[in-house]
């Protein structure tokens, strides 16, 4: 492995960059703007998070709002990957995916088709029907999807860039319920896979990197934090160390004490 | 009539895509802008000299915090 060090503030984690369809990205922390109170605390987010990739919502233009989000997200230097969110058809899917290629230019979509409204979970046969088509039409598609190890292998079979499993529901900040499923997609799939949905906070980011994930995605957890600044920072760091770890390689678990002190060469000292 | 982001308009038949996004406080290269009439994306380039016909639903789109 290469030297760890530091340079920027932040750990070189010695790692090669993560590479989606083609792009590279040194920051394997994606980042969502839904749910940050100002573009002001948004844009410094960016910057504390170290992200390069951030997800926008499309929606009506409304007269007269405030401030351009797209133009702060350029100033911000970052890459626009725009979803489907709220989305519950693949034909509203795959009509809102080309009308954010037309809005921003990317063939980049994150695709996401709810298939119930008090979960947020995904609907497995209308994703599957979206990617299809998306990736026909020469989308670079990043599915949200369900963590069902053959659900992500499917969607991988059928040309998507990168898979994107939840921990858990949607704004839940319930971390990752099935840890187990998130290595077995890891296991399952060549693409990058980036854990979506469900970080409540570092550790999950950190959890989601040490069972291989190749990033993760965040929103609610920095957004909507009691100080979402210093949580983009703290998230940074989770993900540089659970990096760090997984290719560290951590010990077995053990049921019993192996102790770190030489039992050899022990003082008698006759109190018995 | 024409259907504005789900509001009604007083655009009229033969007015174009330009009129409906100056309704909008938008200008034709505003970045960011998507267009959909009828459920059929508009592309940026016909905007100036798309005619709205009787009835057309218009959606301007944008980036919006999401995500």
């Amino acid at each position: 492995m290469d030297e760890p060090g530091t340079s920027n503030g932040a750990v070189d984690v010695g790692a090669a960059p993560l590479r989606i369809a083609g792009r590279s990205l040194s920051s394997r922390l994606l980042l969502g703007t839904g749910g940050f109170p100002s573009l002001e605390l948004l844009s410094e987010a960016i910057a504390l998070s170290g992200t390069e990739l951030v997800t926008v919502a499309l929606r009506r233009v409304e007269v007269g709002a405030s401030g351009s989000l797209v133009d702060v997200l350029a100033a911000a230097g970052v890459e626009l990957l725009p979803n489907t969110a709220g989305c519950h058809t693949a034909r509203d899917a795959v009509m809102t995916a080309r009308l954010a290629r037309e809005a921003f230019d990317t063939d980049w979509i994150k695709l996401e088709v709810i298939g119930d409204e008090d979960t947020l979970l995904p609907d497995a046969p209308e994703l599957l029907r979206a990617a299809e088509e998306l990736v026909d039409e020469g989308f670079v598609v990043l599915p949200y999807t369900t963590d069902d190890p053959v659900l992500a292998r499917r969607l991988a079979d059928l040309g998507c860039a990168a898979v994107m499993p939840l921990g858990s529901p949607i704004g839940s900040g319930m971390g990752i319920r099935n840890p187990y499923n998130i290595s077995l997609i890891r296991e399952a799939v060549e693409v990058p896979v980036v854990l979506d949905a469900g970080v409540g906070t570092a550790s999950d980011v950190t959890l989601a990197m040490e069972l291989g994930c190749d990033a993760v995605m965040v929103a609610s957890a920095i957004s909507r934090a009691a100080d979402p600044l210093r949580m983009a920072r703290a998230m940074r760091a989770a993900v540089e160390a659970g990096l760090l770890a997984h290719r560290a390689g951590r010990i077995p678990r053990r049921r019993y004490a192996r102790a770190s002190s030489p039992v050899e060469g022990m003082a008698e000292l006759g109190l018995d | 009539m024409i259907v504005l982001n789900g509001e009604r308009s007083d655009l009229l038949p033969g007015d174009t895509l330009a009129s409906a996004l100056e309704r909008l406080g938008l200008e034709l290269d505003a970045r960011g802008v998507a267009v959909a009439v009828d459920g059929e994306v508009v592309p940026r380039g016909r905007w100036r000299s798309f005619e709205l016909a009787e009835a057309a639903r218009v959606e301007v789109l944008t980036a919006m915090q999401g995500g």
